[in-house]
This record gives C-alpha cells, structure tokens and sequence, in this order.
C-alpha cells in the first residue's frame, strides 16, 4: 500500500470559538500504481484533503501513511526528503504558474531545490519533461501568460514531474480548462502513469471524469468519507444514498436517455461545515433517515469485498439499486 | 413546425470586435441564429467561441469602448435592437428580455433585501402599486423553489446560498414575465445536484410561463437536458445548428464530434478519450478559411483557403464544413444514430 | 448547396491533409511582463510626457546651479525684488537672490529628500510588511498593532519631537517623512504577501521544498515590485508635499539653503508686492506632483494585468 489514510482531521478555527471541520476522521487507501479519485460537492472538505496529505496544512488528528511511515510528525529534513516523492497538480493552470519566471524556471524549480540536476544537465532534463509533457523545447524560455490553460496545466504536470515522484495529488486539475482540453490532459495523466508508474490521488467534482480515470473513488460529503469503492462497483452498486442522488444528478450527452434517467432529487442544501452536527452529516437530506442515523455517525464498513459505505441503511438502498439498474443503468 | 412561424429574435450575420492594446479581435464573425417563442436554445462552445459576446450583444452589455459592432442586425419582433438608444434599451431589459449569470451576486445588490430588489424591478416596468408588486414578488419566489418566500423577502443575498441566490436571480429576472430568458453559463458554478435542480425549474418555468431561453453552457450533459434545439460555436462561428436530437444523433461537423468524443460516456468503458489536438485560433488574425481546419482530423485543401457556407443537412440543421460538399470525400460518421 | 463562391470551388481542393496542430499555438512574440508593462507605457502619451518633465526637472536640478552665474547665497542690494528679466529669469527675491538658482538647488534639495525618504520607506515597508504578511497569526497580528499605534500619533508631533532631538535640518526631514510614512508601504506589501502567501504557484513552490527565503525571494518579491513601484511613484510627490509643508510652517532647512518649501514660505509673505517670487517655486512643486501622479496612473493601467489581451 502506498499511502494510507487513517481517521485524519483537520480542524480549522474560524472565530467565535467555533470550529469548521474541513476534514472529519476520514481513512482509506492507495495502492501503489493506481489512481483513486475523490468526489464531492464544494465544501466537502476534498481539497483541504489533499492539501493536508500534502503537508501545507497540518493535521488536527490522525495518520497518514506513505510507505508505511506515518508523514503527520516528520522533522524538516524528512519534510523536505519527501516533497520529492509526492507532488502536487493544481487546479487554475492561471493562478499555478508564476507569471515572473520562465517555463524553464517553473520546470526546474524542484531541480533546483533539490540540487538534482546541474548545468547542461539541468537544460536537457527541461527540454525532456516538456516533451514528455507534449510540449516544444522551443516554448522553455517564455512566460506562462503565453500559453493557453491547457498548455500551462501541462507545464504544471511537468513542473509536478520534474523531481521524479512516486504519488501525485491532483487537485481538480481539469475543472479550469474547455471540455476538449480536458480530455488531452486526461489522457496525457494516463500515458504519463502507464510510462512514469505513477500513483494519483485525483481530487474532481466530475464524476464522468472521475470514474474514466480513477480505480477506486470515495464519496466525501461535508468532511467525511461516505464511500469508497472500486469505481465500476460504485457506478454499478452505489449503497450510500447521497452517492445515488449524485450519480444521478449528472446529466450526459445522450438527450433521450439523459432525460429518461431516474432522479433522486435532495431536499434543501448542504448545511454549513461549522455547525456541529450530532450523526451522520447526511441526515438533513437523506430520504431514509432514521432516529440510529441522527446519533452517531455511521462507521466505514467493508459490505462487499473492498467496498466500504458509512451507512446504516445499505441493505435497504442494494435492494433498490438493483431494480433501479434493471429500469436503467445509471 | 417552428420554422414557419416567424422567430422571436433574430440574429443575422453579427459581427463583434474588441479593440485591445494587441490589435482588433474578432470575437463574433457572422453569426446567425434565431429563437422562437417558448424554445429552449443552447449555444455551446469552448471559452472564447464567442458565445457570450454573441449573447451580450442582444442587450447591449458589451461595454463600449472596445467593443464594436461591426455589422449584423438583432431583431425582437420586427424590432432591430442594434439600433436602439441606451433608454430604450433599458426598457427592453429585464422587461422584455432579461438575463442570469454565472454568477449571481453579479446581479443582486448585497446591501439590499433580496424582496425589495425584486419589487422594484417590478415597479421599474410595470405600474402597479407596491403592495401588488410585493405578492407578486412572494408568488415568484415561490414559484422558482424558494420555501418561506415571505421570510426570504426579508433575508439579504448573503443570507441564500449558491442555489438559492441563482434561484433568486431567476425569480427576479422573470418577475416581469420577460419572452426571453438569456442564462449565460447559469449552472457552471454550482455543485452537480444543485445544477440539475436549476435545469428543472427553468423547464419547468418555460413550461409554465412560456419564456423562450437562451442558454449558454460548454456542459454537453446539461445541452442535452434541456436544449431544444442546440448551437455549436467555434471561433466566432456558429459551424452547426439544429434540434438537440440533430446535434446528439446526427451530429455533422468534425468539430462536434470532437466535443461528443472528448467528454467521458457514463457506460464503464474505458474506452480512452479521443481529445481535439491543439488549441483554438488566435482571433486577432483569424484563419481565412475553416477556423477548425488547422485540429480537424478530416481537414482538406479547400478547408484552409474558405470558410465554407452554412448548408442544409435536414429540415432546420445547419452545418458550416466542406464536408457537406458535393465533391467532399465521404466520411464515415460513427455518431449517426437511428432515431429511437 | 454552397451557393456564391462555388466557381472557385474544384474537385482537386477536397483532397485530405494531414493535421497539423502546430499552426494553432500562438504566433505572439515572447515577451516578459517588464517589457510589456514598457510598451503600454509608451503609449501612454500622458505618462511619457510627465516622464519627460521630470526628466527635465531632474537635469536642471542637476546642471542649472553650475551653469547659472548666479550663486544661490550671494545677496545683491542693487537687485532686490527685481522681477523676471533677461538677467534673472524668475527674478530675485528680498536679499537679492537669483530665483531661477534658488529654485533648482531647492530642487536639489527637494528631490533629495523626497528620494531618500521613499527609498527608506519602502525598504523599511518591504521587511515589516513582508515579515508580518508571511509569517501571519498573532505575528502578523502584533506587527499591524504597532503600525497602527504609530499612525494614531500626529506626524506633525513625530516632526517636531525629531527637532527638538535632532535639531532642524535636512537628516531630520528626511527621518521624519521616513518615520511617518512607512506605515503604508508595510499594509500594501502585507496585503500582497498575504494574497500571494495563498496563490497556487507558492503553494506548488512550498511542495517542492522551497522555504521561507526562496519563496520571498523567487515567487514574492518580483510579483510586488510591480504595486510597490506605483505606490512609490505616489509617495514621492506626498513627501516633496510634506517637506514644503513642514519647510512653510519653519520647520524645514536651515537658511541659506533652500528647498521648495522654504522658497514658497518667502515667495508667500511678498505675495502682494512681488507674486512672481510664489509663482516659480510652487509651479515646481505643482508641476513634478502633478507629473508623479500622472506617471503613477499610467504606470498602474500597464501594470493591470486585467487590461492585457
């Protein structure tokens, strides 16, 4: 296992001695060599994830994993030691890139930092990673605002690639670029992992996206993890119901079955992160909430061999979804 | 069917530039379009298509300078709204022809009532007395999902959240019974449940109120929810046009078809993405001939050197691609679908 | 089907081609965001004009005291009060004194300490400023305490405590507007720090490794040189302001030297008699604040990253 997640936190204050939960006791896995996706509305706490394993914010509690050593309580040189085997892609290809320094420059900062290529060393190794990325040697010496945001986001991904990292966080790195940009760098993550045998956590609100790319996803809903799954069995088996009105709210590009669809539709709005709420984070909205539910939390639960859904109620919701598949596959 | 009828609006051969510090950027470059009363029209198309100038322009949004109105005209009704003057713009807007945004704190004031920005829009077009512009206010806002419309006059935009302030919007855009509805990206910044609840309540109020919309979205999912008929922009162009079932079963231009292979199908496959090589022109110095040429996998001499003309391919489904052309070489099109 | 453009249509041109997505990246030239904030400058006319007057001031500042016969402390009895002539171009004031001369060693004077006093402003604003805005928290919280504890403290009362201090004279007008106005320049660069401490690209600098000093140094302060640079040009002229401020109420340089200030305060008490003796040194201060802020202006619209295309 690469990277392991277990019960993480991450607390922030937020004034008026309340406290928003940004991420809440949140475990799952990542196995060397795979992509995992994680999903979830705005506010779900999914970013702030990313950033945490990442180590820009520091965990309120738990564990993280990478390699079997837990990376929450390194010292700086351990810190800085593992900045080279983890990266991260960002999400605006505009806000990512500096726009005072060269491609070249961008590139080649973790190089630099970590004194890992010198010289003429150091110029063929930038010219490598841009081709590796589907760019022209040519394009190293000119500024970011030069390029279009697919071109930049690639310039990320190689800049992410440079010091040879083992696991790359992408942090919605396709919601900022035009639809057929999107599916250059998709591909492009693609070949990269199959040629460079990388692991990516990939962080997206487009499922679509998300299940093309990803092994495994988890479901977050306001801080917490609501299932995690391989991703054909959570297209095809969804058991938490907030997974089932997602999937089902996602239109696609076919009007006559897009439109035939069976809906879940939720009630109301995601409740604010900050109001502290006793149970599942689901309950407000959720068509099968029971007294058990508005008590405590349900816990991760493995129902069928590598899929694990926090709910009380997944037997009941695996009757319909089977007959749900067998009006429409959804 | 519609195409007798006379159109609502209708754009002919309008043509947008912007004079920027680089030189002149033709943003829009002869674009048709036409809307008829209580259809659903979905412009789509990546950023810089033209799609918002296009839809802009029908009010006047556009600022001036560096926008510049090359040619074209706009017609409501026998009316050509290019030629109108800022007052009688103003009467037009949000009267006859309203418009929501992406964002919607763009519209709404965030120091005012959400109630009373509504009843003065109200009161702006219409000479009713402001107790009746009050429950009509409340009916709307009952009418477009919000529960607890009289409290909700009282709460002030901050107070709603995302979902709920688009909905407000819609409320206050369609208070004065407008014939047309402009969304411009209405759904691209919500979070995917709270996007097919705002496709509902828009069907649901053309369905209602019989308001004609156009709406602007890059999301082929939410075109193919709730478009009756689709325009596909690229590169200030329109280069194909026609019903939703045309554009999704019969598409004709590579261009669409690049858009249809580049987003993920719903199906398990994993079937790679086929993505559309390279990037969108540079409008400052547009190609001479087909904007597509230079990505399009089918792309022949003729392609280069002239923009090929809009040509029928069905009743009402219009496509701009040498491909329709009588000497073209034929091209097997994987997307034709048997209608169901 | 294709109607009007169908006689220069012939089979041969519907032969397929290969694709070449080269032909769609960008044809602009490479240029870095310095060199394109010059060329926006130049164009402004406006901008470019008060970068000439100043240029113009400057040099005369520079050459006119060694060029003019005239010595800026001589007095001449026989010439007193003399208005503008071929002799004396601005004239001559009570004790006889060239004008003209006086005017641009004032100039000398006053360019000085409006140069020197910035100068230390912004390096003192770039450090406190940059200290807080990074480290954030309650260090960040302490540091805005202090500078707005000096900005509750009149700075005509910083002024004369330095007097009482350091007595009057140029050293002490310079500390003074130093003291007083780097307050500003430390909430600007805080509030950059602190917007850029949260962009993307530092975020990507500190996953690859990148401390404290390289952040600063490679991400931060190439992108507020840009803010600094038009809050400098806004703050030159309010410290040439202040200096004739502080010299007309007497607080300023000691005679016989003169600064614009001082030659507006004597130019003011003859101003019924003699307004010429006003007129030249105010005119100064009038044109270069004027071309400062001109030069800000048009420096802040080619630095807006919002206008380019």
């Amino acid at each position: 296992m690469l990277l392991e997640v277990k019960n993480l936190k991450k607390y922030f204050p937020v004034g008026h001695k309340q406290i928003l939960r940004a991420v809440d006791d949140v475990s799952f896995f990542v196995e060397e060599g795979e992509t995992v996706g994680l999903v979830g509305e705005s506010g779900c706490g999914k970013t702030t994830l990313g950033r945490t394993l990442i180590g820009l914010y520091k965990p309120t509690d738990g564990q993280v994993l990478f390699q079997g050593k837990d990376i929450t309580r390194l010292n700086r040189k351990e810190a800085f030691a593992l900045t080279k085997d983890m990266q991260m892609i960002f999400q605006d290809p505009y806000a990512s890139l500096n726009p005072r320094m060269t491609v070249a420059d961008i590139i080649a900062e973790g190089l630099d930092l970590h004194k890992m290529y010198r010289g003429a060393a150091r110029q063929k190794r930038i010219y490598e990673l841009l081709q590796l990325v589907g760019m022209l040697p040519e394009q190293a010496n000119r500024f970011p605002h030069e390029f279009s945001g697919g071109q930049r986001q690639r310039v990320g991904i190689a800049r992410a690639l440079a010091v040879e990292p083992k696991l790359i966080i992408c942090d919605e790195p396709i919601s900022a670029l035009d639809v057929s940009i999107q599916a250059q760098v998709i591909n492009l993550l693609h070949d990269l992992q199959k040629e460079l045998h990388l692991t990516y956590l990939f962080i997206a609100h487009d499922l679509a996206m998300v299940e093309h790319i990803s092994n495994r996803i988890g479901v977050m809903y306001l801080g917490s993890m609501m299932e995690f799954a391989p991703s054909h069995e959570l297209m095809q088996h969804p058991m938490h119901p907030y997974t089932c009105a997602l999937l089902s709210a996602v239109p696609f590009a076919d009007p006559d079955a897009s439109r035939a669809r069976p809906r879940i539709k939720l009630q109301g709005d995601v409740p604010s992160p900050v109001s502290i709420m006793q149970g599942c984070k689901f309950q407000t909205r959720c068509p099968y909430c029971t007294e058990a539910c508005k008590k405590t939390m349900p816990p991760m639960r493995e129902v069928t061999p590598g899929h694990f859904v926090a709910c009380y109620h997944d037997e009941a919701l695996q009757v319909t979804q089977t007959e749900r598949k067998d009006t429409h596959a959804c | 069917m519609m195409s007798e009828k006379q159109p609502l609006l209708k754009i002919d051969e309008l043509r947008i530039s912007f004079n920027t510090y680089a030189g002149k950027v033709q943003a829009v470059r002869g674009v048709s379009l036409t809307l008829h009363a209580g259809e659903v029209l979905a412009m789509v198309g990546e950023s810089g298509c033209g799609k918002s100038v296009t839809a802009q322009s029908i009010l006047q949004l556009n600022p001036v300078p560096p926008t510049v109105v090359e040619g074209g005209s706009i017609t409501l009704e026998g009316k050509d709204l290019l030629k109108y003057s800022d007052a009688e713009m103003r009467k037009i807007r949000g009267h006859e022809i309203s418009m929501i945004f992406q964002d919607p704190m763009t519209s709404l004031n965030p120091t005012t009532r959400v109630g009373k920005q509504i009843t003065e829009a109200i009161l702006k077009h219409q000479k009713v007395s402001r107790k009746e512009a009050y429950s009509r206010a409340v009916d709307m806002l009952r009418m477009v999902g919000l529960s607890n419309p009289e409290q909700r006059m009282r709460q002030y935009p901050h107070e709603f959240s995302g979902g709920m302030r688009q909905r407000a919007m819609i409320a206050m855009a369609l208070v004065c019974n407008p014939k047309i509805l402009i969304a411009d990206e209405p759904t691209t910044a919500l979070d995917v449940t709270i996007q097919s609840q705002i496709v509902d309540l828009l069907l649901d109020l053309r369905q209602k109120l019989g308001t004609a919309i156009l709406i602007i979205t890059h999301d082929m999912g939410v075109v193919a929810d709730i478009a009756d008929r689709v325009a596909v922009m690229y590169a200030g162009v329109v280069v194909e046009q026609g019903s939703v079932r045309d554009l999704f079963y019969h598409p004709r231009h590579p261009y669409t078809w690049g858009l249809l292979d580049s987003i993920p199908k719903l199906d398990h496959s994993d079937e790679p993405l086929i993505p559309i090589q390279g990037t969108p022109p540079d409008l400052l110095n547009p190609p001479k001939g087909c904007p597509f040429a230079a990505r399009c996998d089918y792309c022949m001499a003729v392609c280069h050197d002239h923009l090929p003309e809009e040509t029928e391919a069905g009743e009402g489904h219009t496509v701009r691609c040498w491909l329709q052309h009588e000497f073209a070489p034929h091209v097997n099109n994987r997307f034709e679908r048997e209608d169901k | 089907m294709t109607k009007k453009t169908e006689h220069e249509i012939t089979r041969q041109m519907f032969e397929q081609l290969p694709v070449d997505t080269a032909a769609t990246t960008s044809q602009r030239p490479s240029t870095t965001f310095w060199k394109d904030a010059w060329r926006r400058l130049k164009k402004n006319h406006v901008a470019m004009a008060s970068v000439a007057v100043l240029l113009l001031i400057t040099l005369m500042a520079i050459f006119a005291p060694m060029l003019s016969p005239y010595d800026y402390a001589t007095q001449d009895i026989f010439a007193v009060n003399k208005g503008p002539s071929a002799e004396h171009w601005f004239g001559t004031d009570t004790l006889g004194r060239d004008i003209f001369t006086r005017c641009w060693i004032g100039a000398r004077v006053s360019l000085t300490i409006a140069l020197v006093a910035t100068i230390i402003n912004v390096l003192i604003g770039i450090l406190y400023g940059g200290v807080s805005g990074y480290f954030g928290g309650k260090v960040d919280l302490i540091m805005m305490r202090g500078v707005e504890i000096i900005y509750t403290i009149p700075d005509l009362l910083w002024v004369i405590l330095l007097m009482v201090i350091m007595g009057s004279g140029l050293n002490t007008i310079i500390i003074a507007i130093a003291i007083t106005g780097w307050g500003s320049m430390a909430r600007l660069v805080r509030g950059q720090i602190l917007q850029m401490k949260s962009s993307e690209y530092v975020m990507a600098s500190q996953t690859l490794g990148g401390r404290f000093s390289h952040i600063i140094a490679k991400h931060m302060i190439p992108n507020i040189m840009g803010p600094i640079i038009i809050d400098l040009t806004f703050s030159i002229p309010s410290a040439i302001f202040t200096e004739a401020t502080l010299s007309y109420l007497g607080m300023g340089i000691p005679v016989p030297l003169a600064s614009w200030g001082t030659l507006a305060n004597d130019g003011a008490k003859m101003l019924q008699l003699y307004p010429y003796q006003l007129f030249f040194p105010a005119l100064l201060i009038s044109l270069t604040m004027l071309s400062f802020n001109l030069l800000g202006d048009g420096l802040r619209d080619a630095f807006d990253p919002k206008l380019r295309h």
